[in-house]
């Protein structure tokens, strides 16, 4: 399309201009390959718009709105105010030292956004710059896929590779207008560092390793997947040298990467000493001594001369090092200098790790592990193509192509464990995938051409196309038609992928989740826009100092939009606070009560989908609150709340469940309620049952606010009684 | 059209002057303006020299049948009585728009009452009565009996003229002057509910007293028995509301003169209507030591200040609370701090600590509670923040040995670069 645009542009030029402008073979490709590139750009941000045009400019999702409102903070306040945050409006009433704990990346990176547009005399607001930043860089991400794959592989290979990441659902996930989260950036800063390093690695230079250094600190400071790239440079390395291929440019390279990185890793509060205190950042202090030892061998080697002497040498100072390395680490992580593990790293390699002991994690949609459906939805063809991808690297080796044949297949391991780490794999995948299309393509082309231009040039075949030739110098029959049919098979596959990733984009990734929208029964889209209804009732309608408890998943919303007090939000850092909500919802009412009083709660909110058949809702996530509840409080007991195993709310139900604050809030009024034309009143459109408990009486509570389409149920919590 | 709206600006502004200023001059904590609903109005004369107390204490008291049909106890959504006297225990309702639900509406918007009942209690007055944590004695014809402690001015009869003296030990309640004689009752005895921590016994019946019907004969064991029979109790709501329920009507007559009646309801009735054992807290104050500002936030390990004025209501004037034992929480779930209060017996409380090395939402919490007064309880709340980046030690005086080893390295390095570099 690229070229078709090009050439008409040079038709449409007068001759003499035209002969003037006559360019030469590598300027034309130049060119094509320019505006290939820039049209690539353009469609990575516009494909991510479809957002916007079906909603409105606004941010998604739940964790987006904390990083919205810090960036709000950010840009009203100055950096100096926001690094020492402390933020008494969450996790009442411990507080959060927000400053400290997060990754400042993102918010920098919007802030800076935005005073850069305002140094442009462009007046606009934070909101819109927020909501943009995420295919900003999904754009910027292609151009470094561009540079990956021409590092690895041949500017062919780079092009194609950015066409594919541009449109790719597996990152379009996480980066649509509106998604303004960590990851928006992350994938762009991983992509970064890996180019920076490889590029380090093959040139050996100092500028490039320092370079990637400095990649890494803007992933460090971006999101806490950064623990893959420091885990995965030195298993790289280590891959290195035990095949052999250990050079001065490696170790240039890893050096200086990682001594820069690290130390400038560090300038990140919420990160500080973890590069030489946790459990998961000695892989790469292991392999930087290891890198030294190796090379302080070698250079014995060198001076030695001797091989039997060299021998004994290399016994004894393998002993020492290993016992040293062994020793130390022992007695860092025995004096709890070197804290162990956490339990997402656990729950990375062990995928029931996370099942069994932090429910926490598990609960979250996002942590589950992938399904295959998953698979094939956001990767498509990439899937296929790329075990392709990966045969052309192992028949090229080559320091490149070992890194990115490790990247590709930890990061598929890694979204296999979990559904979110896609995005992840989602570069690897479309950067190998990428080798596979363009080594085809070339091939088959070359075939082509080859076999048309034969009749006239096979006298003056020279250099690079007589080694192209070389393997089909006896032509197979029909391998002209096979080719092409060949090529036709690759465009009809390739296009296929656009279409699916543009539909992917529109209809299922674009949803801000905050409006939901549904098909009426004539077709046309129904919104129900009942969350931000809810939030600005809170924020018109109740004291300012107000405690609003919530499942946590609503924490970040009820204070960003709110403006309200929560207890505890979706940074789930403390449990126990976590598991007292969780308590408090599966608990009796007067039980609850007590509870509530004492983390002062003036209001409860419930998100409710029995009305609209929402089924995300609290009563189908309330056995993750009883399992975190309970894994703190033993009072509460899940089997409780199931009959022979089952969950269920109809009249079969256990009488702990149908008696729960939870329960009663979800369902209080709702017996009256006809849902369903034909179904009896109290019919639940989620669960599709009858209710077991219409007449419930609240003694502690009452309804304060019940959106327009039930969604969200907010209720005030009444005072002591005056005279008991 | 604009100056007539200045002077009512202008007139509203000096109303509220002056309502203030009037605030500060001494007002009572309580209105004056009760409600008085008998059965007959010859209760009007039976009681009173207990009426006449009342009215020389300033009350201003306005008789009604209760079963008057143009009963109201609010208009226009205000009340129009600060407190009820309820001297009418056989009344089965009340006229106008009183009912069981105003009553307790009108003691849960924190207004005072005083009720008796009487052998002949209605269900009305037994339900307030209920509603209020007390429990008469469901026999309809039960009386106290005490065959040992009756009144010994009726010998001979059936002994339901009791003599009570077994009184709460509480000054607030009962004035400092100790009552001598024993009060005399007639009536019906009552049991408090034990789940409500807010009511009180005034006056318990001795242990030789029964609940029974005193005309037949003891077919089983009176459900009521010896000191567990309240005979005259209290009950202070959470908004300070203040109820005594009595069990007998008569208590408050004029018929036991010699007796130590008209001291204990005089005295009782200066409780309820809150002339006695008031307190409030005003001109709550925190600040850092040193300062005067309060701070919308204080930091971790900060000294800090805090005071707050209690004062009492004597009847006449707010006089200062002198006590050893008000105490100060700074609470965060829990109390990490908990002091008590210096007084300089002019009705300041004050005391100084360091804010706890945590930090989060912390409350200054005061929660007073003693017999007979009204409850003090002040909550305000006030985030801890951790220290600023540029709140710690730029310098730290152990750390000087690793400062000197970094810098000697840099520069060592650097000689030693320079040396390798161009050293031939």
């Amino acid at each position: 399309m690229a070229a078709a645009a090009a050439s008409a542009m040079l038709d449409s030029l007068p001759a003499p201009l035209l002969r003037s402008l006559r360019l030469k073979t590598k300027q034309q490709e130049l060119l094509l390959r320019v505006s290939a590139l820039a049209l690539i750009y353009v469609l990575a941000f516009a494909v991510r718009l479809f957002s916007v045009l079906r909603y409105e400019s606004m941010i998604h999702e739940f964790d987006p709105y904390f990083n919205y409102r810090t960036t709000l903070y950010l840009t009203e306040h100055g950096y100096a105010e926001f690094w020492n945050w402390f933020d008494s409006e969450s996790w009442y009433p411990l507080g959060r030292v927000v400053g400290g704990t997060l990754f400042p990346g993102l918010m920098v990176t919007a802030a800076l956004l935005h005073r850069l547009l305002r140094a442009l005399s462009l007046a606009v607001h934070i909101r819109e710059v927020c909501v943009l930043t995420a295919p900003f860089f999904a754009a910027n991400t292609t151009l470094v896929a561009y540079a990956f794959g021409r590092e690895i592989w041949d500017s062919g290979a780079g092009l194609v590779a950015a066409a594919l990441i541009a449109v790719c659902p597996g990152y379009i996930s996480r980066s649509v207008a509106g998604s303004y989260d960590n990851e928006g950036v992350a994938i762009f800063a991983l992509l970064l560092t890996f180019y920076l390093f490889v590029r380090a690695v093959n040139t050996g230079s100092l500028a490039w390793a320092l370079a990637a250094a400095f990649g890494y600190f803007y992933m460090v400071s971006a999101w806490g997947g950064y623990v893959f790239i420091i885990n995965l440079l030195p298993l790289y390395v280590l891959v290195l040298l035990v095949t052999g291929r250990y050079s001065q440019r490696l170790y240039v390279a890893y050096n200086c990467t990682y001594v820069l990185g690290m130390l400038l890793g560090m300038q990140i509060r919420f990160v500080g000493f973890q590069h030489v205190q946790s459990g998961e950042h000695m892989a790469a202090m292991g392999v930087f001594f290891l890198l030294q030892v190796f090379f302080f061998l070698d250079w014995v080697k060198y001076m030695l001369d001797d091989v039997k002497l060299f021998k004994s040498f290399l016994r004894i100072t393998l002993t020492c090092v290993i016992s040293v390395g062994t020793l130390a680490l022992g007695i860092g992580t025995a004096s709890g200098y070197i804290s162990p593990w956490t339990g997402r790293f656990y729950s990375l390699l062990d995928p029931t790790y996370a099942k069994d002991h932090i429910p926490i994690i598990a609960s979250v949609s996002e942590h589950q592990p992938t399904a295959w459906s998953s698979f094939m939805f956001d990767f498509h063809i990439l899937l296929f193509l790329f075990p392709a991808g990966l045969y052309f690297c192992f028949k090229r080796l080559s320091d490149a192509t070992i890194f990115i044949v490790m990247y590709g297949l930890t990061s598929m391991y890694f979204a296999g464990v979990m559904v979110r780490l896609i995005l992840v794999a989602a570069p690897a995948v479309c950067l190998i995938s990428a080798i596979a299309v363009s080594a085809t393509i070339k091939n088959l082309t070359t075939l082509i051409r080859t076999k048309s231009k034969s009749p006239q040039t096979t006298g003056k075949v020279t250099g690079s196309k007589a080694a192209a030739k070389g393997a089909v110098d006896q032509p197979l029959p029909f391998q002209h038609n096979a080719a092409i049919a060949l090529l036709l098979g690759a465009f009809y596959l390739l296009s296929r992928y656009a279409i699916h990733c543009t539909w992917v984009t529109s209809e299922a990734y674009s949803s801000p989740s905050i409006v939901l929208s549904a098909r009426g029964h004539n077709g046309g889209r129904v919104i129900f826009d009942d969350y931000r209804e809810a939030y600005y009732w809170l924020r018109q309608n109740t004291p300012t100092d107000a405690k609003i408890m919530s499942w946590w998943d609503y924490g970040y919303q009820i204070t960003a939009m709110g403006n309200r007090t929560v207890i505890v939000d979706n940074n789930t850092w403390n449990n126990t606070h976590i598991a007292t909500v969780g308590r408090a919802m599966s608990s009796y009412e007067d039980e609850a009560y007590e509870i509530m009083q004492s983390l002062d709660v003036n209001y409860v909110l419930v998100v409710f989908g029995g009305v609209t058949g929402y089924s995300s809702d609290d009563i189908n996530k309330f056995l993750w609150m009883v399992r975190i509840g309970g894994g703190v409080f033993p009072v509460i007991k899940e089997p409780d709340y199931l009959v022979n195993g089952e969950y269920r709310v109809d009249k079969g139900a256990s009488p702990k469940m149908l008696n729960c604050l939870m329960y009663k809030l979800c369902y209080y009024r709702f017996g009256e309620l006809t849902t369903e034309y034909g179904k009896p009143p109290g019919y639940d459109r989620v669960r599709g049952v009858e209710i077991g408990n219409k007449d419930i009486k609240l003694e502690y509570l009452e309804e304060a606010y019940t959106t327009s389409n039930w969604i969200v149920r907010i209720y005030k919590v009444k005072p002591p009684k005056n005279r008991s | 059209m604009a100056a007539l709206r200045l002077l009512l600006l202008l007139a509203a502004a000096s109303l509220l002057v002056v309502a203030s200023r009037g605030d500060a001059s001494g007002a009572g904590p309580r209105g004056r303006k009760l409600l008085v609903l008998v059965d007959d109005l010859a209760v009007r004369s039976s009681h009173s020299a207990f009426f006449g107390s009342l009215q020389a204490r300033g009350l201003d008291l306005e008789f009604r049948l209760a079963d008057d049909p143009k009963l109201s106890l609010h208009r226009y959504g205000q009340y129009l009585y600060d407190g009820l006297v309820l001297f009418a225990p056989s009344t089965p309702r009340f006229g106008g728009s009183v009912d069981q639900n105003a009553v307790l509406e009108f003691i849960d918007a924190g207004h005072d009452m005083i009720l008796a009942a009487d052998s002949s209690a209605s269900d009305l007055i037994r339900g307030i009565a209920t509603e209020c944590g007390i429990e008469f004695d469901e026999d309809p014809e039960a009386m106290v009996i005490d065959h040992i402690n009756y009144a010994s001015t009726e010998v001979e009869g059936d002994h339901t003229l009791i003599a009570g003296d077994d009184l709460i030990q509480s000054d607030v309640i009962l004035g400092s002057k100790k009552i001598e004689a024993p009060v005399l009752f007639r009536g019906i005895g009552h049991a408090v509910n034990p789940s409500n921590s807010l009511v009180l016994k005034v006056l318990s019946a001795s242990p030789s007293a029964y609940s029974a019907n005193p005309k037949t004969k003891l077919a089983s064991p009176p459900s009521l028995t010896g000191s567990g029979i309240s005979l005259v109790s209290i009950m202070q709501a959470r908004n300070n509301a203040r109820v005594l329920i009595s069990g007998s009507l008569d208590l408050f007559s004029n018929r036991h003169e010699k007796a130590g009646n008209e001291q204990f309801v005089t005295e009782t009735s200066k409780w309820v209507f809150h002339e006695r054992g008031h307190l409030k807290a005003v001109n709550v104050a925190h600040h850092k030591v040193g300062e005067t500002n309060e701070p919308s936030m204080y930091r971790i390990n900060d000294d800090l200040e805090y005071s707050v004025e209690i004062y009492e209501w004597s009847g006449t004037s707010w006089k200062p609370y002198v006590a050893d034992d008000v105490q100060i929480q700074f609470y965060m779930m829990s109390p990490y701090v908990l002091k008590n209060m210096s007084t300089d017996k002019k009705g300041l409380y004050s005391t100084s600590f360091k804010v706890p090395d945590v930090y989060g939402v912390f409350q200054f919490k005061v929660e007073y509670q003693r017999l007979g007064y009204t409850g003090v309880s002040l909550a305000k709340q006030i985030p801890v923040r951790p220290y600023r980046h540029n709140e710690y030690e730029r310098f730290i005086t152990s750390a000087y040995p690793y400062y000197a080893a970094s810098f000697s390295t840099m520069g060592a390095f650097f000689i030693f670069s320079f040396a390798y570099l161009y050293h031939k």
